[in-house]
């Protein structure tokens, strides 16, 4: 690519300054356990609106989503529709109760009328491995940006920088918190609406603001032709690739929003009309950004073109970065280049400050110390957690670096709609639900989901499998939701009636009334 | 005197008797323990709440089961009927491409009008079920 190693480096370096510079001012006097988890519960809707984008927003839906509907047209489209449509459920089931009912993580809502230790046991246990799998395939994506973006192809090189992101996301969280991350998350969600909306509005500028001349170009500049505006080119083909495609929108849809480190920033707020907001919020920037993909997606086929894209360094994911180069120059590709890193930094951060607080305050302050442990102990515990987690990500994401893992973070929406959706339902608008119920629907889909993605062809049997020579794989789709989610809520269903233990109608009471109004939270 | 400081969007319905406090008797407007904490199960039978609970229920059900249908059918559709997608309707927009902006919309619309119907319906009813409680007076 043409682009020019320094400037993408600098535009990178004084993102870095900059936001470890705000980290640092933000978080400097982060005393109590509710700044560290919940920056104090001090953002506003708004505030909190754009760093759930930001949180969610991965370099995967930047680059990859755009790169998909440059190669794949219609079907890297209708990819992204569930990443918009799944807000809905955040926004009138989850974010409200949430607020209202916990207070820094899914354990304090799941264990709320439930037998205490192993409830938290349980919750933190799902939101561990979906923040590993989540990260490892995020750190893992860094290496192969840093080969697209900065010319670094050898492996000592790629582990280097995944070493530097996982040490700057480390620094994040410790200095600043959950007040500081959501600033990166904030800047981080301006600089991307930002970049992709001014990158759209001068495609439809190019071609006289007409979408149809763009998609009418974009159809002439691939071996696909019109059919690139049709559905088919990627999830068409066998009776298996469509299902495994339902498979995996089921999971988009249900998941999104029962993501450990979304359902977290719900936290950040003062009350629950606040976390509504917030998701309004997140929707319209959710819906924008992925409007100006579409745009960018055909407008790097139009301009760009299917058989540069596809022959460059990165493949598919390189279609965003060559349409810049080709619209901006080296400076605009320096600026999607920085971009894409931030967001790779800010998700990443997220994920540790929540796989951290999941820890110390479930594991630690509730199981280990049953809820007898000092609050600055226990921030101390969350911080030496996050410097852990860092270095399991990053040795993760090192060890992963090119392989393909672009299963482990539809295995992250998958676990979070099987083993925290059913829990979160069950437990809000099922009486009779109780602690065995909770242990089922948990372990259930979280078992249910690992053993069928082990036994798929993304781990065996196929040439892009992680083990491509042997062949292990009985379970024919590489996207285990379609069947772990119903089982998930089978569990629960099942592990509910089947025990003898009652639930208590006091402690449901309170959840119920505490869940829709607020009251006993303290919140106003 | 807790009736005085109520918003006049409050619309809760008579409660048989409950309601006036009087100075001899403080305590039983509201409905907490001895304590001054909130008797969760006394509110959540109590009508206010069960009214409150009945606004959610009716736009929150329907809405979400209406959503998760569109999408799942359009995806359905997507993915075993890519012919009819395909149909042009206008220039190169075909069937496929405006339900998927359709879906767009359809989200933008619904988050709106949830936004306005919590706003305007079920706000008023979550303070009224607080006012219930010594919860706002601290």
């Amino acid at each position: 690519m043409g682009g020019n190693t320094a400037i993408n480096l600098g535009v990178f370096g004084v993102f870095v300054l900059i936001t470890l510079f705000i980290v640092y001012r933000a978080g400097s006097r982060n005393a109590t356990a509710s700044d560290y988890y919940a920056a104090g519960s001090s953002f506003t809707g708004p505030q909190n609106g754009i760093a759930l984008s930001g949180d969610f927003l991965s370099a995967a839906s930047f680059l990859g989503i755009s790169g998909s509907i440059a190669v794949n047209g219609y079907d890297g489209f209708l990819y992204s529709i569930g990443w918009v449509v799944s807000w809905l459920l955040g926004l009138m089931i989850i974010s409200e109760r949430l607020r209202n009912t916990g207070r820094f993580t899914l354990g304090d809502v799941l264990a709320f009328r439930m037998r205490q230790r192993p409830v938290r046991a349980a919750a933190a246990n799902v939101t561990l491995v979906i923040s590993l799998f989540y990260m490892i395939a995020q750190m893992a994506g860094a290496g192969a940006l840093m080969a697209l973006l900065l010319d670094v192809h050898s492996k000592v090189g790629q582990a280097v920088i995944i070493a530097v992101v996982g040490i700057v996301m480390v620094l994040y969280v410790l200095v600043g918190g959950m007040k500081g991350t959501t600033w990166v998350q904030i800047i981080k969600a301006v600089l991307l609406i930002m970049c992709v909306t001014l990158m759209t509005v001068f495609l439809l500028g190019k071609f006289g603001f007409s979408l149809s001349a763009i998609l009418e170009t974009a159809s002439r500049n691939t071996p696909l032709g019109p059919e690139v505006l049709e559905p088919g080119a990627r999830y068409g083909g066998t009776p298996t690739s469509r299902l495994d495609f339902i498979s995996l929108a089921l999971a988009l849809v249900l998941g999104t929003a029962s993501l450990p480190h979304v359902l977290m920033r719900f936290y950040t707020v003062p009350n629950a009309r606040e976390a509504r907001r917030s998701v309004v919020w997140a929707t319209w920037m959710m819906a924008t950004f992925y409007l100006c993909t579409l745009v960018i997606g055909f407008g790097a086929l139009a301009l760009v073109g299917s058989k540069e894209i596809a022959s460059a360094p990165g493949g598919e994911n390189s279609a965003a970065p060559l349409l810049a180069y080709e619209i901006g120059g080296a400076v605009l590709l320096g600026v999607v280049s920085a971009v894409a890193f931030a967001t790779i930094l800010a998700v990443v951060a997220g994920l540790t400050l929540t796989a951290s607080a999941s820890f110390a305050h479930d594991v630690y302050a509730n199981v280990i110390k049953r809820g007898q442990a000092d609050p600055r102990s226990e921030v101390k515990v969350a911080r030496l957690t996050a410097v852990v987690v860092g270095l399991l990500a990053i040795g993760g994401g090192i060890a992963a670096n090119g392989q393909n893992v672009a299963f482990l973070v539809a295995l992250a929406f998958a676990l979070a709609a099987s083993a925290n959706l059913s829990t979160i339902i069950y437990s809000m608008f099922w009486k009779r639900f109780n602690t065995p119920g909770t242990l089922w629907a948990v372990y259930g889909g979280l078992g249910s989901c690992i053993v069928l993605i082990t036994f798929s062809p993304a781990v065996s049997g196929t040439k892009t499998s992680i083990f491509s020579d042997v062949d292990f794989a009985w379970f024919p789709l590489g996207n285990p939701g379609l069947v772990s989610i119903p089982f998930s809520f089978l569990c629960g269903y099942l592990g509910t009636i089947l025990s003898k233990e009652k639930s208590d109608p006091v402690k449901q009471a309170e959840m119920e009334v505490r869940s829709l109004t607020g009251i006993g939270s303290g919140l106003k | 005197m807790t009736k005085a400081i109520l918003p006049p969007t409050d619309s809760r319905p008579a409660r048989g008797g409950r309601g006036f406090a009087t100075f001899d008797d403080p305590g039983t407007s509201l409905l907490v323990d001895e304590a001054g904490d909130p008797d969760f199960v006394a509110l959540q039978a109590s009508p206010d709440f069960l009214e409150l609970r009945r606004r959610i229920t009716i736009f929150v059900v329907p809405a979400t089961c209406g959503f998760l249908l569109w999408y799942l059918g359009y995806v359905a559709l997507s993915a075993y009927a890519p012919d009819f997608m395909g149909t042009p309707v206008y220039g190169v927009l075909n069937i496929g491409l405006l339900f998927g902006l359709l879906q767009f919309a359809s989200t933008i619309a619904l988050t709106l009008a949830y936004a306005r119907y919590a706003r305007r319906k079920l706000d008023p009813q979550v303070d009224a079920v607080r006012s219930l409680t010594a919860e706002d007076q601290a």
